[in-house]
């Protein structure tokens, strides 16, 4: 794979559109819908517990084009949280004083307000989160960054699907291995992963169309090698499942493997994995205001249930706190296994 | 190509990749037997003084010295699943080719010995 594709957008894929994707997925001849399978679990319709994480998407654009993202990220997308959006968001934290404040893209650090966003989430005593891609701040304009998030002990999040070149370029793009070495080694320089209370995970997505491992076991296995091999630290390794949606969703398509992957993700439905799915504790808002129950829904275009808030303009924590979470055949990702989510397992 | 090869192409092939979820199908004819392999299965491939990880390379590797294309997929993607490379899979199926080849080459020492003994 080259270091940058087009995105499917660009290429005015067949997948580009979030109704073209929620079509194949529903249409799939599953042997169970994810209703029931709640259902099965006492778990329909599934409610929000207490709000821990606003999780924000600040636009599309990113200097990467992985093959798996959800997002359809990559650096011929345009979009960005407007101005408006992003005081609406940091408003509705300091009100409500959710504890954490989690940034996501893209990549957020190409948000011309990223370190804005950073300064007042931490100001309104929030957990800031920031899910990073590790070569976005090698970039010339974006070097200061790290020290910004190491002063406001900004909790990161980074991807690296494994600990050597072939798999991780193969899913991230050419050379992306190498660079994420170095953003790893300038995280470290500055304290992160290295026991200062500066927080660095590493989020490993499988790189292919099987499940994530044991985490611990990984985890492990991750930490001997990226020491052994580069004198490299980290705290924890969050396993996460890829999502059939957007790109990934067209790379099964093109393999065949649509069917095959979700029957994957049906039998191994966990029920106490459901039960700790991320969208209970989570609001996410799109760079355009709008309400989602987790970033896989934004990108499917599944709005918050009708009756509640439909942005963050008029977003009120008692109206969404009654409100039923929108789920779909694409939410068996997150309850497959040990069930994934944005802090990797669950169950 | 041969008679034999064409015939046998044109039926359906003898291993087909979606009966491997058939296996548990096995109980059917003997299920006490069946429950006693699968349990036995399980205990041997659970962390034990190897690790998860080494037993499926393991596996993996006799999987192939087998030659049980069912143990194969299976095992192909276990190891993935518990981290392991495609370097490291390789590695470990020349493992087994190693041991096949080796057992067949140190049988030449059986050959060798009638050697001298039938020569002068």
């Amino acid at each position: 794979m080259g270091r940058v594709l087009a995105t499917l957008q660009k290429r005015g894929g067949m997948l580009a559109a979030a109704g073209a994707q929620r079509a194949l997925l529903e249409g799939l001849p599953l042997t169970r819908r994810f209703e029931d399978a709640l259902a099965s679990s006492g778990l329909f319709p599934l409610r929000p517990t207490r709000l821990e994480i606003l999780q924000i998407n600040t636009g599309r654009r990113c200097n990467q084009t992985c093959r798996h993202c959800h997002v359809d990220a990559g650096p011929d997308r345009k979009e960005v949280m407007s101005r408006d959006v992003l005081d609406a968001c940091l408003a509705f934290l300091e009100r409500h004083r959710i504890p954490r404040f989690d940034i996501t893209g893209g990549a957020p650090e190409l948000h011309p307000d990223f370190r804005e966003m950073v300064t007042r989430g931490a100001a309104a005593g929030a957990r800031v989160m920031h899910r990073c891609n590790l070569t976005a701040i090698l970039l010339p304009n974006y070097s200061d960054i790290p020290a910004l998030l190491a002063k406001h002990r900004v909790e990161v999040i980074a991807s690296l699907p494994y600990f050597q070149a072939r798999e991780t370029d193969a899913q991230r793009g050419e050379g992306v291995f190498d660079e994420s070495i170095e953003g790893i080694r300038r995280l470290n320089a500055l304290g992160y992963g290295r026991g200062t209370g500066l927080e660095l995970n590493l989020v490993a997505n499988p790189v292919g169309t099987f499940l994530p491992g044991s985490q611990p076991e990984l985890q492990a296995m991750w930490k001997r090698e990226l020491k052994r091999r580069f004198d490299l630290d980290f705290d924890n390794l969050f396993t996460i499942t890829n999502m059939p949606i957007s790109r990934y969703l067209e790379f099964l398509d093109e393999r065949g493997k649509t069917l095959h992957y979700l029957t994957q993700l049906v039998n191994a439905y966990n029920p106490a994995a459901a039960a700790g799915v991320m969208c209970r504790n989570t609001l996410s808002v799109g760079y355009e205001g709008g309400l989602y129950d987790c970033d896989f829904n934004q990108m499917l275009e599944l709005r918050v249930e009708g009756r509640a808030p439909q942005t963050i303009f008029e977003a009120t924590l008692g109206a969404l706190s009654a409100r039923e979470i929108v789920v779909g055949q694409h939410c068996f990702g997150c309850t497959a296994g040990a069930g994934s989510s944005c802090g990797g397992a669950v169950a | 190509m041969s008679e034999s090869t064409t015939t046998t192409s044109s039926r359906p092939a003898y291993y087909h990749e979606q009966d491997l979820a058939k296996f548990p199908d096995i109980g059917e004819g003997a299920p006490d037997l069946a429950r006693k392999f699968f349990d036995w299965y399980g205990a041997v491939f659970a962390e034990g003084a190897l690790t998860a990880r080494e037993k499926s390379l393991i596996a993996l590797a006799v999987s192939h010295a087998v030659q049980c294309p069912y143990c194969i997929d299976a095992y192909s993607k276990d190891a993935l699943v518990k981290g392991s490379n495609i370097d490291q899979m390789t590695e470990a199926v020349h493992v087994a080719a190693a041991i096949r080849g080796g057992a067949s080459l140190v049988h030449g020492v059986q050959m060798r010995n009638h050697v001298h003994d039938l020569g002068m």
